[in-house]
Parts: C-alpha cells; sequence; structure tokens
C-alpha cells in the first residue's frame, strides 16, 4: 500500500512519544504542520486500512501478566480449521501459520501465569494436538517500532 | 485503627482510593483497544472509566515511567505495508552463549526482535530466537547469509520458520477478557 508524505510522516515520528496532553492530535498536527482534524482523520483511515491496529499504548509482556509464544503441528489440510479454534481461545492475539512442522505459532496472555496454564490446557483437550509451550527466559529486543523502509517497499 | 470488620464494606464504597483503583482497572483495559480517536481522547477514557481527565493522564505518564507501557504511538501493520516476509530464525545456541549472541543479534539492524526461550527436547532444540520483518523472501534470506557470515555463526544449527499467513494479529489482552 502506498501511503503519501503526511501518512508516513506520522508514522516515521509518532510510533513512539504520542503526547501526554489535552489535544494530542491538536500538538502532533502543529508539529507536522497539518490541522488536527486531519491528523484525526488520517489516523482513523489507517486503522481502516489496516495500516495501523491501533493508536495507542504497547504494554510491557513481563510485567502486563503472563504471555507465552506457543506452537502446535496441525494436519495440513485441517490448519484453518486448526487456526480458528485458536483464536477463539481466551487470551489469543497473535496466531501465524509458519512453514515447519510445527506450523501454528500463536501467543496466549493472561491475567497470571496459573490462568494461562488452565487456558493452553483446556485448547490442547480441545484440539487434540500438544502444544509447544516457550515462554520468554530473556527478552534482547523486544519493539516493534522500528523505523519503516519506505524505500524498500514494493 | 480498629476498623470494625462490620464497616469495611462501606468504608470501602467511600473511600475514594478504592474507587480509583477500579477505574484504573478499566483504564488499562479501555487502552489495550488503542487510545479513542476524538479530539481530547484522554477526556473520553475519563468518561469511560469514571477518573478524571488529569487522572487518566497521570495514570499513562506514570506507567510509562515504571516501564509497564513500553510506547505510546503508532502500532504498524507491518504486513500491510508491504512488508511480506516475516520469518522467525530460530537457532541452537550453547547455554553459555546465549546471553552474548542474543545481544549480537539484538543490535544487528534488520533483526526487529531477539530473545531467548526453553528447549523442549526432543520436539523443539532452540533456544534463541529473533525475526526478521522484511519485503520479501529472497531479502530476507540476503540479510540472514551476511548475518551469518559476518557474525560467524556457520556452525551453530538454526532453522527459518517463514510466517506464509496472518490469521489474527492484534494487540495483547492481559485485563479485559477476550
Amino acid at each position: 500500500m502506498r501511503l503519501d508524505a503526511a501518512d508516513r510522516q506520522l508514522i516515521d515520528r509518532y510510533q513512539r512519544d504520542l503526547p501526554v496532553c489535552e489535544r494530542p492530535y491538536q500538538e502532533m498536527a502543529e508539529t507536522l504542520g497539518l490541522t488536527e482534524d486531519e491528523v484525526i482523520t488520517r489516523l482513523c483511515r489507517l486503522q481502516e486500512q489496516q495500516v495501523l491496529s491501533r493508536v495507542g499504548p504497547v504494554f510491557e509482556h513481563s510485567r502486563a501478566g503472563a504471555s507465552l509464544l506457543a506452537a502446535v503441528a496441525a494436519p495440513e489440510a485441517q490448519m484453518d480449521l486448526v487456526a480458528a479454534r485458536i483464536n477463539r481461545a481466551p487470551g489469543v492475539n497473535h496466531n501465524y501459520a509458519r512453514e515447519h512442522t510445527y506450523n501454528l505459532w500463536f501467543v496466549m496472555t493472561a491475567p497470571d501465569e496459573d490462568t494461562l496454564d488452565e487456558r493452553l490446557d483446556e485448547l490442547e483437550q480441545q484440539l487434540k494436538l500438544p502444544i509447544l509451550r516457550l515462554p520468554m527466559v530473556e527478552g534482547y529486543h523486544i519493539d516493534l517500532g522500528f523505523a519503516i523502509d519506505w524505500e524498500a517497499l514494493p | 485503627m480498629n476498623v470494625p470488620a462490620s464497616n469495611q464494606p462501606q468504608n470501602f464504597l467511600l473511600d475514594p482510593q478504592a474507587v480509583s483503583a477500579w477505574g484504573l482497572l478499566r483504564l488499562r483495559e479501555q487502552l489495550e483497544n488503542g487510545l479513542p480517536l476524538t479530539p481530547r481522547p484522554y477526556q473520553t477514557l475519563a468518561e469511560r472509566t469514571g477518573l478524571s481527565e488529569p487522572q487518566v493522564m497521570d495514570a499513562i505518564q506514570q506507567w510509562q515511567t515504571q516501564g509497564l507501557i513500553k510506547r505510546l504511538g503508532l502500532v504498524v501493520k507491518h504486513r500491510t505495508l508491504g512488508y511480506r516476509a516475516n520469518a522467525m530464525v530460530v537457532w541452537d545456541v550453547p547455554d553459555e552463549q546465549v546471553g552474548i549472541l542474543g545481544k549480537t543479534f539484538a543490535s544487528v539492524p534488520f533483526v526487529t526482535l531477539c530473545y531467548q526461550r526453553p528447549r523442549r527436547l526432543p520436539d523443539w532444540p532452540y533456544n534463541l530466537f529473533c525475526m526478521i520483518h522484511g519485503v520479501n523472501r529472497d531479502r530476507v534470506l540476503g540479510q540472514l547469509d551476511t548475518m551469518i557470515r559476518e557474525q560467524g555463526l556457520q556452525h551453530i544449527p538454526h532453522a527459518v520458520l517463514f510466517s506464509n499467513k496472518a490469521y489474527l494479529q492484534r494487540g495483547g489482552r492481559y485485563v479485559s477478557n477476550c
């Protein structure tokens, strides 16, 4: 998807440090030479276009509750079905197909470790597939707010 | 303070601190869906949570300072923008080298995430994960080759797991129950 210069500037400047003040979009508008209304309209459109998943905080996983990367090896013919079941489980927020014997990878979150384990146990029973459970031991770099390489994009 | 037990429910209801704790939990829940796109988003959040606008702003700033909020801003869906190739590269690294290699990987510009996770033998021998978000498969594999050559990683067993479909992608819901 091609974005115009103002959209790109919004993304380049505000993947972090969104102002915390009464009129944050007004302050962003002043910085970028737009109007408050333009900023809000652009953000709404970018969300509709699925360029942004949201505007807002990214919580630190290790401090926000329990979370875990998990994987299952689903039979190739049943992948969509298994993926849909995983999506319906409480606390699942990412679910990707990957090229490997373990072909479905998802992140599950919960308020605490016990709830997380219970949710995984229940999902494991539903799916009748063993779930590979991979909690984070140490994060060396866990920020997806990297600078977009506009030139390299199609 | 000897407060009779029978008085406690009443005190709880009248205690502004307790009301505010409930409001803060509701604020966490609201924030997991993102900031409202209204001219005064913190006021909108205040109306939804029963807090005041300054309380909402204070809480968010405090959570940023404490590190509970890692960043506040636009959360991009890279796939929509054209980052079509997303490779999870997993390595079976000797335990005593995980720390040093993790830090090395994290400093490579095109590595977007890097963390250590436990092995699950015999099914899963890999203990160090890094993610490369790239424009296409060939380019990502080229970047990986560069990394292996420059860091001298030829002897470390690894696997590349490209993702070919996103079934679900949204922010973590820790407090709200969905």
